[in-house]
């Protein structure tokens, strides 16, 4: 079947049999491996983009689902290797271990922030339920994202450069 | 892992998933967001021949009102149902238990509508639509049927929904400023209810206690009778035979039935 989206900005036309899920989408048609896939059973939150601005586990969608839909992955925050204000603050702060976990972790936050600019540090904690780090790391997690919602003003760190703005949900 | 191979067909409107449904019987499954049915097909505990897709079917998601009810589109999004200014003001439980659901991108994702469908009796949203005493709305090709939340959990994730028909709508009873208990007893973040307790104007639903979400009824007619709070919440467990589980055995489960239905009778929101 043929699917129409724009990932990171681009248009893209694929044709993808129905049961090719995001995740496998994104890495094996487009070529990005940013979304981990970790547990595959919609626990880890590694392989975590947004879809329509909110953060969704790939491993879970149908690209099927995503057509005619806006999907945004790591690579897509930063697309001129100038780093999104998420991951800056993911560096400055240590807020990675293995690393494994963090582009879900960034895309998780970046969704968190969208939706609340200025979370509490419990709001944090529980907006990124959804991702796991099996190296532990969570303390340095939620201090990059608390630095980086600092950092922007309360104003959400979005939108990313040339990704497109979300469009309405198709109801 | 990867699903069996399947056809999937987007239907732009109810009566076109209906009609769907009608044609390919029991080959087809309904998918909304696919956070249930999903992982199913990924383990192969399911294999559906064609996937029915009504995430984007005109007239099936949003929130109005109905006189004294809310009528809920069926794949509205748990995460519509926490932000919903009308549902945190007419049923703030359905809203609290939809903020429960496993972790927001699931949230952004999964339906009322698949979750209710699903009939997991660990879930959370079964449970809530069984204390708020509401229903659901179920189409066919003979027309549309409201079934009361305590008729449709069938049993297992088994429901009232007959072959062919497509749940399309939920109703809850607008209760503003009702107080309201909702507990639920977990060892992870996002994880499954071990059991779980609603309780609103004298109904007391469980969740996990039995093959599906069930009333206490011992303790609603003790609290209906004049008992306490502490009183009502010892006959919770009565009549009920929970299963045993890596989590719980059901000697625990009834004693966590009866002290998450006190919290809930105790801690009012």
């Amino acid at each position: 079947m043929q699917v129409k989206l724009t990932v990171n900005g681009e248009r893209r036309s694929d044709d993808v049999e129905p049961r090719l899920l995001l995740v496998h989408y994104l890495r094996e048609v487009c070529g990005l491996r940013a979304a981990n896939i970790g547990c595959d059973t919609t626990s880890c939150g590694a392989c975590t983009v947004l879809l329509d601005g909110e953060s969704v586990k790939s491993c879970t969608v149908l690209a099927a689902q995503a057509s005619g839909r806006d999907v945004v992955t790591a690579e897509g925050l930063a697309p001129d290797g100038e780093l999104h204000p998420v991951q800056q603050a993911f560096r400055a702060e240590h807020g990675l271990q293995c690393g494994f976990c963090t582009p879900g972790m960034v895309m998780a936050a970046v969704g968190l922030l969208r939706e609340n600019p200025s979370p509490t540090e419990q709001q944090v904690r529980e907006g990124l339920e959804g991702n796991l780090c099996r190296c532990t790391g969570y303390h340095n997690i939620v201090r990059a994202v608390l630095a980086a919602a600092e950092g922007s003003g309360g104003r959400p760190p979005w939108p990313a450069p040339r990704a497109s703005q979300p469009t309405a949900r198709p109801r | 892992m990867i699903p069996a191979p399947f056809d999937y067909v987007a239907a732009g409107s109810a009566a076109e998933a209906i009609d769907l449904l009608a044609r390919h019987g029991d080959d087809a499954k309904v998918l909304a967001g696919g956070h249930s049915l999903l992982p199913m097909m990924k383990l192969r505990l399911a294999a559906p021949a064609v996937l029915v897709d009504i995430a984007r079917a005109a007239g099936l998601a949003g929130i109005s009102v109905d006189g004294d009810e809310l009528v809920i589109g069926a794949t509205t999004r748990h995460a519509d149902l926490v932000s919903s200014a009308l549902v945190r003001a007419d049923a703030p439980l359905l809203a609290h238990a939809a903020s429960l659901v496993g972790d927001p991108q699931i949230r952004h994702r999964g339906t009322i509508g698949g979750s209710l469908a699903h009939a997991d009796p660990a879930a959370d949203l079964p449970m809530a639509l069984v204390a708020l005493g509401g229903s659901v709305e179920l189409a066919g090709q003979a027309g549309t049927r409201r079934v009361r939340a305590d008729d449709f959990f069938a049993g297992f994730f088994e429901t009232a929904l007959a072959d062919g028909e497509l749940l399309t709508a939920v109703r809850v009873p607008r209760r503003p400023g009702v107080p309201w208990g909702y507990q639920k007893f977990v060892r992870r973040a996002n994880d499954w209810a071990i059991v779980g307790a609603a309780a609103i104007d004298g109904r007391i639903a469980l969740a996990n206690m039995g093959p599906v979400p069930l009333r206490a009824r011992a303790a609603e007619q003790a609290l209906a009778a004049g008992a306490s709070a502490a009183e009502a919440a010892e006959l919770a467990a009565d009549g009920t035979s929970p299963g045993e589980d890596i989590h719980a055995d059901g000697e625990f489960r009834q004693h966590l039935a009866r002290v998450l239905t006190r919290r809930a009778l105790e801690h009012l929101s």
